[in-house]
């Protein structure tokens, strides 16, 4: 056998002991030391398992029958077990913050060496070796709340380098990072592969953020089997990943509706290295003049209007400086910015959450400050990032109708407000199901309609996609376009540029307590500043817009938009 | 946010003694103030309290929340010693010296208000020592050191994760709480008791619910790095014994034995100023 394969599937397959058939089928893969493969895949496709397959959580935390082979390093998976792999394979789970174990970042880093007894001078030593290698070093003393998302991911994968492992496996490292961290987090990957040249194994399913490196392999998963296997350029040339729900690069779509025919010798894998004809680049430029200018929509009278809004916790943080956004009726907004840019302040203060702000904060002209939390909440509907933060009842009707049953609203309207909802809502069939035997997506929606069934004028959602695969992105969105165009207004907060792209006309830019930009989101998008300030990423449509010589970037993106729109619809 | 076990890095020599060594002294200290009554002794210990408060260097502002909790405490404890027992004093010290009479039984005596004295006594000497304990130990460290004095390390890290998942957990409840506030949940002193513990309910669930997968994440992190392999583990917190340490211990044995042997000559547990 080939010394350089590190992880060889034969012939394997999974079958979780709950469930009454397989996740995995016939699952053939090889990967070897130094290579760089990408797993793709919607939600429940199994690269999930494959991944738990690989660090041996299955089968010791996840129990049931395995069949075929999986050798690692030369050796059985299951007789290694789970201990013996993580000393082969370092893992980085999806949840940053779920998986800071120690104290401190240093702690942190040193868990591993500590469960291998290291002594601790030794310890110490390696530990600020590893940090060097990832550039934390300097915070080696923070706790994890002082540290940014991005320095939490390297902490991360500190954490499973002190090992001197032979392959790294990213479970879906992008998911909570915002556009310009995932970036960095694909670049941080990108070097280490190189500097350590273990083999590196990235399970996304958001091909193009990972596109944003050169990868050697994809392999494309679908119901439990491996659909594809092979360079990624190739791939991208046919009609695979629409078939499996994966979102191709927005420039390939791009090139797609312009009638480009694709070849693997264009490197459309590597935006950098992407090559067009000049009769290719002409035949884009002639589509996006051929394409109808999208039109604007009428201007709405003002239903929520903040100015001048001033806060600052009472611990100190001067978290609002001067915000000034206006909300108008029937509108779709996205406010985006990082962590900790007051987005979420500006939002808490919005539904009264947070109280004492300076400036003018009303709603339809009353001051919000009259109302208690109780009474915005009949106008301003606040939908956290987790369902299961909000759920607290053990059946879909009764979470629904708590809102109003606080109310003291009578039973027999309660039961027809909330079936009305529940229709709306596309839950009406569930509604005596217990809550526990929904998906994700499904309790998202359930907690929409439990602020619904109150009638709000305008609703917030905090991340209303965070984490969920491009079908589960798709029907929530829809289904909160669908309710906007019913009348109610919808805020998103949001790190995803697609969703406000393609969802939200508008976008407004929160950057150190201060709103830097408030305009379409197309233009946020195509300017660099703002993108830069806002830790966003610019779209690739910018840049295939400027590689064919097109000098409207932000009309381009629009109109691409609005075709796409229609094509998916 | 209030921060109850609120670790506080600073250096100072408390600072410096190991968190086994510390919670050992905690127990004899507190052993030695609550077996005696012996004033003088208390008055010592409350005298070697605030010195020792003073050497850690922690600043009365960073625990003035737990610190105000337990003065309040301390007030009702003995208001209701007064109403139920206004005659305690008096049969312990065995003489009754009218100052004033209050009405009815509620005659306010000397021997009453020394026995108040040694009450108050006990806890100004032990609460600046648990405050000290709380805000001078770093959760893992006292991990290590709990496991180098004989205790599993399974154990002592699911204090340390205890500990340190506290705020996170402070954060969540204050989140989901605002949610439920929204929709309606009356938290506020308008609702009956009944109305308001069911309220909770309404926060406890859901805080459950996502405190279920934090752990399952954290349970599939802490394994996939080798949690759990070895028989042993070494901690990079970890610190060896040090003179301090032996002095501090070897000090608080000392008071616990003058503790011990004042009750066993005195005959009983109270230092008596009324019987010449």
């Amino acid at each position: 056998m080939d010394k350089d394969i590190v992880i060889s599937f034969e012939n394997f397959g999974f079958q979780y002991k709950a469930q009454a058939k397989p996740t995995l089928y016939d699952i053939n893969l090889q990967i070897r030391k130094g290579e760089k493969v990408l797993i793709a895949g919607p939600s429940g496709c199994g690269k999930s398992t494959l991944a738990h397959c690989i660090n041996g959580l299955i089968p010791a935390s996840y129990p049931g029958t395995v069949t075929g082979k999986l050798t690692i390093g030369g050796k059985n998976a299951l007789e290694l077990g789970l201990f013996g792999l993580s000393q082969l394979v370092g893992t980085v789970l999806q949840d940053s913050d779920g998986q800071f174990i120690g104290l401190t970042v240093a702690e942190d880093i040193a868990f591993a060496l500590e469960n291998d007894c290291v002594p601790t001078a030794q310890m110490r030593r390696r530990v600020e070796e590893v940090a060097k290698l990832v550039d934390v070093e300097r915070v080696l003393q923070h706790a994890p709340h002082e540290i940014s998302g991005g320095q939490k991911q390297r902490v991360s994968l500190a954490g499973v380098m002190v090992n001197q492992v032979d392959v790294l496996l990213f479970d879906e490292p992008l998911a909570n990072l915002d556009p310009a961290t995932g970036k960095q987090a694909i670049t941080l990957i990108d070097e280490i592969q190189k500097q350590t040249g273990c083999a590196v194994v990235i399970i996304e399913h958001r091909l193009e953020d990972v596109l944003y490196r050169r990868i050697d392999r994809t392999v494309v998963m679908g119901e439990g089997r491996i659909l594809y296997d092979g360079d990624p350029d190739t791939l991208l040339c046919g009609g695979l990943l629409q078939e499996s729900g994966i979102r191709e690069p927005l420039y390939v779509t791009a090139l797609k509706y312009a009638g480009v025919a694709l070849t693997p010798d264009m490197h459309p894998a590597f935006l950098p290295e992407l090559w067009l004809s000049p009769d290719q680049k002409r035949q884009v430029a002639d589509w996006f003049a051929a394409q109808p200018a999208p039109q604007a929509a009428e201007e709405a009278p003002i239903l929520l209007r903040a100015e001048n809004i001033d806060f600052t916790y009472a611990a100190g943080h001067h978290a609002l400086k001067g915000v000034t956004a206006n909300i108008r009726r029937g509108e779709m907004v996205s406010i985006v910015g990082t962590n900790g840019a007051g987005k979420s302040t500006f939002s808490k203060v919005v539904c009264g959450f947070e109280t004492g702000q300076a400036g003018v904060l009303e709603l339809n002209g009353v001051d919000l400050n009259t109302y208690s939390i109780k009474e915005r909440a009949d106008h301003i509907g606040y939908v956290m990032q987790n369902p299961n933060q909000m759920i607290s009842k053990v059946q879909i009707f009764d979470e629904v109708a708590l809102g109003l049953r606080n109310r003291g609203v009578p039973e027999q309207e309660i039961r027809e407000r909330v079936e009305e909802t529940l229709k709306i809502c596309g839950l009406y069939p569930f509604r005596n199901w217990p809550v526990s035997a929904l998906s994700y997506g499904q309790k998202k929606r359930v907690t929409i309609a439990a602020i619904l069934v109150l009638r709000p004028e305008i609703i917030l959602l905090d991340e209303p996609t965070a984490g969920q695969d491009f079908k589960h992105y798709t029907e929530i969105m829809d289904f909160l376009a669908s309710l906007n165009r019913q009348g109610v207004t919808v805020v998103l907060i949001t790190h995803d540029m697609h969703l406000m792209l393609e969802y939200t006309p508008r976008a407004v830019v929160f950057h150190d307590g201060r709103v830097i930009a408030d305009k379409s989101a197309a233009q946020v998008l195509n300017d660099p500043e703002t993108v830069a300030a806002a830790h966003l990423k610019e779209t690739s449509l910018y840049h295939l817009s400027q590689l064919c010589g097109i000098e409207e970037p932000e009309e381009f993106t629009r109109r691409f938009i609005a075709r796409d729109r229609e094509v998916r619809s | 946010m209030i921060n109850l076990f609120n670790y506080i890095e600073r250096k100072s020599p408390i600072h410096r003694l190991t968190g086994a060594s510390k919670l050992l002294c905690l127990v004899l200290w507190s052993l030695a103030a609550m077996t005696s009554f012996y004033t003088p002794l208390l008055a010592v210990l409350t005298v070697g309290a605030v010195l020792l408060f003073r050497l850690s260097r922690i600043r009365i502002k960073d625990i003035s929340f737990m610190l105000g909790a337990t003065m309040v405490f301390m007030v009702l404890n003995n208001v209701l010693i007064f109403l139920f027992s206004p005659q305690h004093g008096v049969s312990i010290y065995g003489t009754r010296t009218v100052l004033f009479t209050i009405a009815g039984p509620y005659v306010v005596t000397a021997e009453q208000l020394f026995y108040h004295l040694n009450v108050i006594l006990k806890y100004l000497c032990t609460i600046p020592i648990v405050l000290l304990f709380v805000s001078t130990t770093n959760p893992s460290e006292f991990a290590a050191s709990l496991n180098r004095i004989g205790i599993s390390y399974r154990i002592s890290y699911a204090v340390a994760l205890a500990l340190r998942y506290i705020p996170d957990i402070q954060r969540e409840y204050h989140d989901i709480s605002l949610a439920q506030q929204a929709r309606g949940m009356e938290m506020s002193k308008k609702a009956s008791l009944i109305r308001r513990l069911k309220s909770v309910s309404g926060i406890l669930i859901p805080l459950v619910l996502s405190s279920m997968e934090r752990i399952d994440t954290i349970s599939n992190a802490m394994e996939l790095r080798g949690f759990g392999k070895g028989r042993k583990r070494t901690w990079y917190q970890g610190r060896k014994f040090s003179k301090g340490d032996i002095l501090a211990i070897a000090v608080c044995v000392a008071l616990m034995a003058v503790s011990l042997g004042l009750t066993i000559w005195n005959g009983n547990r109270f230092y008596n100023p009324f019987i010449a």
